[in-house]
C-alpha cells in the first residue's frame, strides 16, 4: 500500500529569472527546463550548446531538447531529490563555457516570390522597404542554426537582420506548404511539414532536409550555418 | 499476418513511442495508453515494447491468417473472438481464419491489440510507432484501413496458453491504492506547478478548483479542454523550449491544452502545469466530453506512484513467465 502524500504540500521555489540567474522549472515530474537570462543571442545558445554536452552525459539523463536559450532535461526516473537536480542544472549552467560548434554550411536554393510568398507584401509595409530590398537583405545575411524542434528537422534560424523582422500570426495560415521559406519573430526556417503555420511566408525552398529513413535523418543540426541562395525571384 | 477486416479511422500501429528524437524535431507519439501495451504484450510472451495496435474508434476487427496468440488490454469492455466474447487482459490462442472484433468501450477510450511476435513492420528512428503528422513509422506512416494485412513477429510463446486464457488483474484493480477512483464521475489527474504558474492570480486556484471538460477538438496530439478560460496576470514573450507530453499550456484564449503522445516537441504558451509521467495513460483512456480535475502533487508521491506501477509491471512479467513454464512443462 502506498500512502498518497499531501498533495497541498509547499511548492518548490521556483528559481527566480532575474538578469543574472538562470531559471529551472519543471514539466511532470521527470522533465526540467533550464532557461538563460539575458539577450536571445548567440553568446547565450553556445554556453546552452555547452550544458547540452554537459547533460547528455549524466547517467540519469534520458533525453535532452535544447531549445532557444534553453534546455530541456528528461530524466529516467522521477529524481528522489528535485531540489539536487535543480542544483546540479544551475552548477553546470554556471559552469558552462562558450563553445562554437563546428558545424557544416547549407546553402538552400530559395525561389523568392511567386505563389509560396504569401506574406511578402505585408512584410515590405511593415518593414517600410521594397520586394527586391527584402529579398535582398534576407539572402545576403549568414544565420546559424540554433536549434531543431517544432516539426521533424525544423531548425531555428538565428541571424536575422532587423529591418526585416516581422511578429509570428496571431491566427495561422491553415495550409502553408512544406518548402515555404519564413520568418518568424527575430527568426527564420523552411517549413518541413505542410500544416498549420503561423511564420510568414517569403519564398520556397524544394531542398529535402529530411529522410526518416536516414541514420542521420535531419540534415541540419545545431551549429550549421545557412545561407539561402536565390535560384528565382518572381517579383 | 493479420488483415484488418473493420476499422474507424486514426486506429494506428504504437509500441512505447520513439525516443531519443526530440533534439531533431521529432514527436515521441506511441501508445495513449502505454501501461495497456506493456502488459499486452508480456501477456503474450513478447519484449514489453513490441509494436501493438491501438483502437480509438470502434468496432473494430481484424483476421488471423495463422494460428495466434493476442492479448487486449487497456479500455474496458469484452472483445470477441468468432463472436465468442472473451475477458479483457487475457492472452488467449487464435486459430487462422478467426476473427477478433472490438465494440465501443463502455466507458474507456483506448484499447490494444496485442500478439505473439510483435507486428513486423518496419522500425524507424528505433521505434514501430505511427507519427501521422510525419508520415512515418507504423503502417506505412497512416491509420490502419480495411484490407491492411500486417505481417507478425515470430513467436516461440504459441504452445503456452491455456484454452481458457491466462489473464491478470488489470492495472485499475491491481494498483487501486495508487491511482485515486473518479470523484463524482470526475477523473482526477495530478500535476504539478509549471514554470508560468506564479503568472496566473490566486496560486493558480481557478485552473486547481474547476472541472474541466475534454472537449472535441482532442486528440492523440492534444487535449483541449473547456471551462472558464483562465488568464496570466501579465503577458509573456516566451521563447521557444523543448516540452513533453502532460505540459499543460494556456493559449491566449484561456483554455488550458494538454499535450499528449504525438506532443509537439517545442512549445512557447505558458505552462501552467505538467500531468506527472504516471498519470498520462489514465488521461489516455478519457474520452472527449469526460470531466477532469487537476489535483498538485509532488515528485515525492509522482515517484511513489511510478515505484508501485514498476513493481506491477515486474510482477506480472515474472508470474505470466513462470505460468507458461509450468504450462510448457506439462506439456
Amino acid at each position: 500500500m502506498i500512502a498518497i502524500l499531501n498533495s497541498h504540500g509547499p511548492l518548490r521555489e521556483i528559481v527566480p529569472a532575474t538578469r543574472s540567474l538562470a531559471r529551472v522549472s519543471s514539466i511532470g515530474a521527470r522533465a526540467f527546463l533550464l532557461e538563460a537570462p539575458g539577450e536571445f543571442d548567440l553568446a547565450a545558445q553556445r554556453r546552452i550548446w555547452a550544458l547540452s554536452q554537459t547533460v547528455r552525459g549524466w547517467t540519469d539523463i534520458s533525453e535532452i531538447v535544447p531549445g532557444m536559450t534553453n534546455l530541456l532535461a528528461i530524466f529516467r526516473e522521477t529524481p528522489e531529490d528535485p531540489e539536487s537536480v535543480v542544483a546540479r542544472l544551475l552548477e553546470a549552467w554556471d559552469d558552462a563555457r562558450s563553445i562554437d560548434l563546428v558545424g557544416k554550411t547549407i546553402e538552400v536554393p530559395v525561389h523568392y516570390g511567386g505563389e509560396h510568398a504569401i506574406d511578402l507584401p505585408a512584410l515590405c509595409d511593415l518593414a517600410g522597404l521594397g520586394d527586391r530590398e527584402v529579398v535582398r537583405i534576407h539572402h545576403e545575411a549568414t544565420y546559424r542554426v540554433f536549434a531543431l524542434g517544432s516539426a521533424p528537422g525544423f531548425g531555428y534560424l538565428h541571424g536575422l537582420d532587423p529591418r526585416i523582422y516581422m511578429p509570428r500570426k496571431t491566427v495561422p495560415s491553415l495550409k502553408m506548404a512544406k518548402g515555404c521559406v519564413t520568418i518568424g519573430g527575430m527568426q527564420t526556417g523552411v517549413a518541413m511539414l505542410t500544416g498549420p503555420n503561423g511564420w510568414n511566408s517569403i519564398g520556397f525552398a524544394e531542398l529535402q532536409m529530411f529522410d526518416p529513413m536516414s541514420s542521420t535523418p535531419a540534415m541540419m543540426a545545431p551549429g550549421d550555418t545557412v545561407r539561402f541562395v536565390p535560384a528565382w525571384i518572381e517579383l | 499476418m493479420i488483415e484488418i477486416v473493420e476499422t474507424g479511422p486514426f486506429n494506428t500501429v504504437q509500441d512505447l513511442g520513439r525516443q531519443g528524437y526530440r533534439d531533431i524535431g521529432v514527436s515521441a507519439s506511441g501508445a495513449m495508453d502505454p501501461l495497456a501495451v506493456r502488459i499486452g504484450n508480456l501477456l503474450v510472451g513478447n519484449d514489453e515494447g513490441a509494436a501493438a495496435i491501438e483502437v480509438q474508434t470502434f468496432p473494430f476487427g481484424l483476421r488471423f491468417d495463422r494460428r495466434t496468440i493476442f492479448a487486449v488490454t487497456g479500455a474496458d469492455g469484452a472483445p470477441a473472438l468468432d463472436g465468442v466474447e472473451l475477458l479483457s487482459w487475457c492472452a488467449y490462442t487464435a486459430e487462422a481464419g478467426q476473427v477478433l472484433e472490438l465494440r465501443h468501450p463502455p466507458s474507456l477510450a483506448r484499447a490494444y491489440v496485442s500478439v505473439g511476435g510483435g507486428l513486423d513492420v518496419p522500425a524507424v528512428m528505433g521505434s514501430r510507432s505511427t507519427s501521422l503528422r510525419g508520415g512515418f513509422g507504423g503502417n506505412a506512416g497512416r491509420p490502419l484501413v480495411k484490407g491492411d494485412r500486417i505481417a507478425l513477429g515470430d513467436s516461440a510463446d504459441i504452445v503456452a496458453v491455456p484454452a481458457s486464457g491466462l489473464a491478470v488483474v488489470e492495472p485499475v484493480v491491481a494498483l487501486r491504492d495508487v491511482f485515486p477512483d473518479f470523484v463524482d464521475g470526475t477523473l482526477p489527474v495530478r500535476a504539478l506547478p509549471g514554470g508560468e504558474h506564479a503568472l496566473f492570480p490566486d496560486d493558480g486556484d481557478a485552473f486547481w478548483s474547476q472541472t474541466w471538460k475534454i472537449s472535441s477538438r482532442s486528440d492523440r496530439t492534444g487535449y483541449r479542454l473547456s471551462g472558464e478560460p483562465i488568464k496570466p496576470t501579465t503577458s509573456i514573450e516566451m521563447r521557444s523550449h523543448g516540452v513533453v507530453p502532460g505540459v499543460i499550456q494556456v493559449p491566449p484564449g484561456g483554455e488550458p491544452i494538454v499535450q499528449m503522445s504525438d506532443a509537439n516537441t517545442a512549445g512557447g504558451y505558458p505552462k501552467i502545469a505538467g500531468v506527472i509521467e504516471c498519470d498520462l495513460w489514465r488521461l489516455g483512456q478519457a474520452r472527449i466530453g469526460s470531466r477532469i480535475r487537476f489535483v498538485r502533487s509532488t515528485h515525492a508521491e509522482a515517484r511513489a506512484v511510478e515505484q508501485a506501477v514498476a513493481r506491477y509491471v515486474e510482477d506480472v512479467r515474472n508470474t505470466s513467465a513462470m505460468v507458461k513454464r509450468a504450462l510448457r512443462a506439462m506439456a
